[in-house]
């Protein structure tokens, strides 16, 4: 269960973001407390992957402040501060994003020897225990390209964790799968729940962010309409939006 | 190996086949020369051109305009013009520029084999930048982000990542490129180098063997081209990754 009484590890406050004359976040602000998981749910275009982007300093903020750890994301400016902000968030992709010309083993042990120059034998040693704890040990020398959607989901999972950050960030990752791979990834995210990892997702399965959240998000139009518990947001909706775009897909 | 030399003078006094380059040790030495000539050119040229292709195709997503610019032009001048237009203008132009501007009289700074190469090596480099290019921008934008977003450098995820992939999805382009390279050397024979077709030449016009030497060059340029794509084939075999670029 998240400590709420500590600060929380990912606080952001009013924080706009443009793309050319769009503005796609027009003012958000949340907090995430240590092992929380929260959930983000809105309709395509509202902006939700582009929040989790912006927490992961993939994209620029316009303005606002966005602090993770112990870092302002706003105002990093150098390669090697994103480095070090990118040690303690890490985000998996919808399409899973695996180096093609690497196996699922070699994907996991990339990031944490060449970036955080730790050894060889130690990352391997890791990179096959994610590899188990993620279901995947009798997968570790396939390519990407050998593997099913949700293998290889969960390994651009297993190597996310490699890198041993505080926070998890998933941008809708199991739009792409077929519904009978969707439950080995959810599975796997909820085993990381379970540890106390701190989860942000964006997602469209609704049961499972009404099974796993602490706090629900709902965006919309570059705003949160509404948050809470989900057994508030999701029986007792207050906005009309939002009762209107659950009615449409519950 | 004399019995060997002993039948091609043979040949020649049976049928008029006169393979000089065999039975004549003279003729044999330049000959060889000229062969080891092209292949040296050859193999240089290869691997300056694919550096300038690699280096110019990381360059162009630099954020300097000026370097973008620059490459732009470069690439322009060198696929535009004809190569034998460039060996002259490198080894005429520059050349006796350099030579004059830095008073070293008659003596040329640089060698017509150095030019040859660094001509060469700068035309079909252009071409490689492109090729590469379009190599680097088939690799998804997506799987750059996920290695920036591990913390990848843009050097390293460069070099550990979308060359590994670009160089895969380029290397048909890129056989098909050096095949024309190995066979543009032969324009180095306009700035006197004495690569295969220039000794061919020679000794064909002390030897009046004509026909029979241009036999010997086009069975040496197709089998020289043809161990470079068989090469370059199975290197392509080599490195294939299952489920990628099919």
């Amino acid at each position: 269960m998240p400590d709420s009484d500590a600060r929380p590890i990912v606080s952001i406050r009013d924080m706009h973001k443009s793309f050319g004359h769009v503005e796609v976040l027009k003012g958000i602000s949340m907090d995430v407390p240590k092992g929380g998981v929260v959930c983000i749910i809105g309709p395509s275009g509202s902006g939700k992957s582009t929040l989790l982007r912006c927490i992961n300093a993939l994209v620029p903020i316009d303005s606002g402040s966005i602090r993770v750890a112990n870092f302002d994301v706003h105002s990093l400016t150098t390669d090697k501060e994103r480095l070090a902000l990118r040690r303690e968030v890490s985000i998996v992709f919808q399409q899973y994003n695996l180096f093609p010309h690497k196996t699922a083993l070699e994907n996991v042990m990339m990031a944490p020897i060449y970036v955080l120059k730790e050894p060889r034998d130690e990352v391997r040693a890791r990179a096959i225990a994610l590899l188990k704890k993620v279901g995947l040990a009798a997968k570790q020398d396939a390519y990407p390209g050998e593997l099913s959607g949700g293998q290889q989901q969960r390994v651009a999972i297993a190597r996310s964790l490699a890198m041993r950050p505080e926070v998890m960030l998933f941008d809708e990752v199991t739009a792409a799968l077929d519904p009978e791979t969707v439950k080995e990834v959810l599975n796997t995210i909820r085993e990381l729940a379970a540890e106390g990892m701190t989860c942000m997702l964006v997602t469209h399965e609704m049961r499972f962010a009404r099974e796993l959240a602490d706090t629900v998000y709902f965006t919309d139009g570059g705003v949160i309409v509404e948050s809470g518990p989900p057994a508030v947001l999701f029986d007792q909706p207050k906005a009309d939006r939002t009762r209107a775009f659950l009615s449409q897909i519950l | 190996m004399q019995f060997i030399w002993d039948w091609f003078r043979w040949l020649y006094q049976t049928t008029g086949i006169n393979l000089t380059i065999f039975y004549d040790s003279f003729d044999r030495h330049r000959f060889t020369d000229g062969f080891l000539m092209t292949l040296k050119l050859s193999l240089i040229c290869i691997v300056l051109s694919v550096l300038i292709g690699v280096v110019g195709a990381w360059l162009q997503g630099s954020k300097l305009r000026v370097t973008r610019h620059v490459l732009h032009w470069y690439i322009q001048f060198f696929r535009n013009t004809p190569p034998l237009v460039q060996l002259y203008f490198f080894y005429f132009g520059v050349g006796s520029l350099l030579r004059s501007s830095l008073g070293t009289g008659n003596q040329p700074l640089v060698s017509n084999v150095t030019w040859a190469i660094i001509s060469l090596s700068f035309f079909a480099g252009a071409f490689n930048v492109e090729i590469f290019r379009s190599g680097v921008e088939a690799v998804p934008k997506t799987t750059l982000e996920a290695a920036e977003s591990l913390g990848f450098s843009r050097l390293r995820a460069y070099a550990l990542i979308v060359l590994p992939l670009a160089f895969r999805i380029s290397l048909p382009a890129l056989n098909n490129n050096l095949v024309n390279l190995v066979k543009t050397t032969t324009l180095a024979y306009a700035i006197a180098v004495p690569e295969m077709l220039y000794v061919s030449s020679q000794i064909w016009s002390d030897e009046l063997n004509v026909p029979v030497m241009m036999n010997v060059l086009l069975v040496c340029y197709f089998g020289l081209v043809g161990v470079l794509v068989y090469v370059m084939h199975r290197w392509e075999r080599a490195i294939k990754v299952p489920g990628f670029g099919a």
